[in-house]
């Protein structure tokens, strides 16, 4: 918790970066007292310009733009996050069975992990969202991102365990006696953790581009407002050619600052983590230098 | 050179076999999960031609699954599968019956190829580049601005990057086309005018590529020079009046090539489903493009021969560096 407060007042990233996703879950719970149901149509009249009484305008289907937009950015949040989590969960598994056991158990799951890093991902999503596209829930979304983005990072954490193996103290440990548990638990968890962390994040925006891309292509279910679909229909209604800014502008708005405030975050994290800045920052009295 | 070849290059084969017959099977059942029933598209699109006795449709039928190899049971289907992959039949496709899977792939993949791949290794290239000036010459203004531009950019979904890039490009300042990977009706020549045309077609889409191929190199190796830097032997070149432009070729990008290689063959490995997104925004003649149509339309034999196509790749790119690994790196010595 000191680490974070530290971060937020010695680093600028970490400040812009945490300040922007502030507002960005502040818009998502706003949806919470939206006055308009998610699925309501023509509530307000079609295709207004944006006005004080409707602050980004409406949409070809009478739908306050503002106001979808809180519940996009909520329902786009969800997915990836429950994407992440499964993704690094399956990883983490793996990852420590390969670097801690290692021998003939590594080189199964390595070559498992192999051939699932070689089959496209895009195009088997592609198919996968195609068949079950208007059955697709937010949480079937998220597993479904999940379940195809565990590869890289088991082989990230894989190495990150071999290097923790070899270094310095793990050896002093097990010299003194330490069961190989204990190791594990007392001096590699405080390194892999906040690893972790940093990559989750990197798994969330991945998730998030997969989302907007499979809907603005149009294999999502549709019905649901995500920043994806918002996308999609305001393509769907030729927003470009009509010169309507109010209708592709937010969404996309929202998903670059998401997706940067995010990376700022774990790049601040993972500077933070490296072992090079920290001697930086231990030589120099406790300002942390990013970079 | 016998030990060599057991240890090295024995090991890495296998592995390529094993990673390749896992994608092709992996890719053999998923599209088997679909509801799309090609047969029935095709009685269909018959049917609504004219009536036909019913005994007729079922005679037609079972032509069809026999043709489409879709005959048998499942474990049936598999094994004659694998029989004309070994001999480099992908079959007919199914939407475009009966031109053959192989001739559809081979009219649109120069197209795909030839953007993606000149698009990877310039954003490739560009990075390492820039990663590296920006980390040897660090507190130069307008690198320093670029860093933070580039930076930027790299987090950027890939789809609303391109999106942005043809509101800018085709609509606010229309100076590039939007559509097609040439002019219309121009035959493929080497004539001055249809390279021009090709160029300027692919300009667009290769600049979003570039973008986003070039963010990771960059960003691998602002952190690797930012650290030869500060070592020794560059400490010692400098005091030692060594000019800058040997330091930087030959002391810090040479002592960071490595990991730069795998990446590279990693993203060249991507080149197939990267191109879908770009295709289908920029609405580029490529492979993307027609794997796109092909799940739309559920044609099973067409995105079964692009996937096994997009596997192999990767998969032969990864063995290829890997056998390039001992020629680059002097400390892996398997002798």
């Amino acid at each position: 918790m000191t680490v974070l407060k530290d971060l937020f007042l010695h680093d600028r990233k970490f400040r812009i970066g945490f300040i922007i996703i502030i507002l960005i879950l502040i818009i998502a719970f706003l949806s919470f007292i939206s006055p308009y149901e998610p699925d309501e149509r023509s509530m307000p009249r079609k295709n207004l310009e944006p006005s004080w009484e409707h602050w980004l305008g409406t949409n070809a289907t009478g739908q306050d733009i503002f106001w979808i937009l809180t519940f996009a950015v909520r329902n786009s949040l969800f997915v990836a996050l429950v994407s992440a989590l499964i993704s690094r969960c399956i990883a983490m598994v793996n990852g420590l069975f390969s670097g801690y056991i290692g021998g003939k158990t590594d080189r199964v799951l390595s070559t498992l992990t192999d051939s699932f890093i070689v089959v496209p991902r895009l195009p088997l999503l592609i198919l996968l969202s195609f068949i079950f596209k208007d059955n697709i829930t937010l949480l079937f979304m998220g597993l479904l991102l999940g379940f195809l983005d565990w590869a890289w990072p088991s082989k990230r954490y894989r190495s990150q365990i071999l290097s923790l193996k070899e270094r310095e103290f793990t050896f002093t440990a097990i010299f003194s006696g330490m069961k190989t548990p204990k190791v594990i638990y007392k001096e590699h968890f405080p390194f892999l953790i906040p690893y972790m962390m940093a990559d989750i994040i990197s798994g969330f925006l991945w998730a998030i581009g997969m989302e907007i891309t499979l809907s603005a292509l149009g294999l999502t279910n549709l019905n649901i407002s995500t920043i994806g679909t918002m996308i999609y229909w305001a393509n769907y209604y030729q927003s470009m050619l009509q010169g309507r800014w109010n209708w592709l502008g937010p969404p996309i708005i929202a998903s670059i600052l998401t997706v940067l405030s995010l990376y700022l975050l774990s790049d601040s994290i993972g500077a933070f983590l490296d072992p090079r800045t920290k001697l930086k920052r231990i030589m120099g009295g406790g300002i942390i230098r990013c970079q | 050179m016998m030990n060599f070849f057991k240890r090295y290059i024995l090991p890495r084969f296998i592995q390529w076999v094993i990673v390749i017959f896992v994608g092709v099977t992996v890719v053999f059942f998923v599209p088997r999960l679909s509801p799309m029933d090609p047969v029935q598209t095709t009685l269909r699109r018959l049917s609504s031609v004219g009536t036909t006795n019913p005994r007729a449709v079922e005679d037609l039928r079972e032509v069809l699954a026999d043709l489409y190899g879709l005959e048998g049971s499942l474990l049936e289907q598999y094994i004659s599968y694998w029989n004309r992959i070994i001999h480099f039949d992908l079959g007919p496709s199914l939407a475009m019956f009966p031109t053959p899977v192989m001739k559809v792939i081979k009219t649109s993949l120069p197209w795909t190829v030839g953007l993606m791949i000149t698009s990877i290794v310039i954003g490739w290239l560009l990075g390492i580049i820039l990663g590296t000036l920006i980390g040897y010459f660090s507190n130069k203004k307008w690198l320093q601005v670029l860093d933070k531009i580039i930076i930027s950019i790299y987090p950027i979904p890939y789809y609303i990057m391109a999106l942005l890039l043809v509101l800018l490009f085709a609509y606010f300042i229309p100076i590039f086309p939007l559509i097609g990977g040439a002019g219309i009706g121009m035959n493929p020549s080497f004539s001055w005018s249809f390279i021009m045309s090709v160029v300027k077609h692919g300009f667009l889409p290769a600049v979003s590529l570039i973008l986003i191929n070039m963010g990771f190199s960059f960003i691998t190796q602002k952190a690797l020079t930012s650290t030869l830097v500060s070592s020794d032997f560059v400490t010692y070149a400098e005091s030692a009046a060594i000019p800058r432009r040997i330091i930087l070729f030959q002391y810090i990008l040479r002592n960071s090539l490595l990991p730069h290689v795998t990446d590279l063959s990693l993203s060249l490995g991507s080149v197939f489903s990267g191109a879908l997104i770009t295709e289908f925004v920029f609405s580029y003649p490529g492979l993307g493009q027609v794997l796109y149509t092909a799940i739309m339309q559920g044609d099973f034999n067409l995105m079964m021969g692009i996937t096994i196509f997009s596997v192999a790749g990767i998969a032969t790119a990864t063995l290829i560096i890997d056998l390039l690994y001992p020629l680059l790196d002097p400390r892996i010595r398997y002798k």
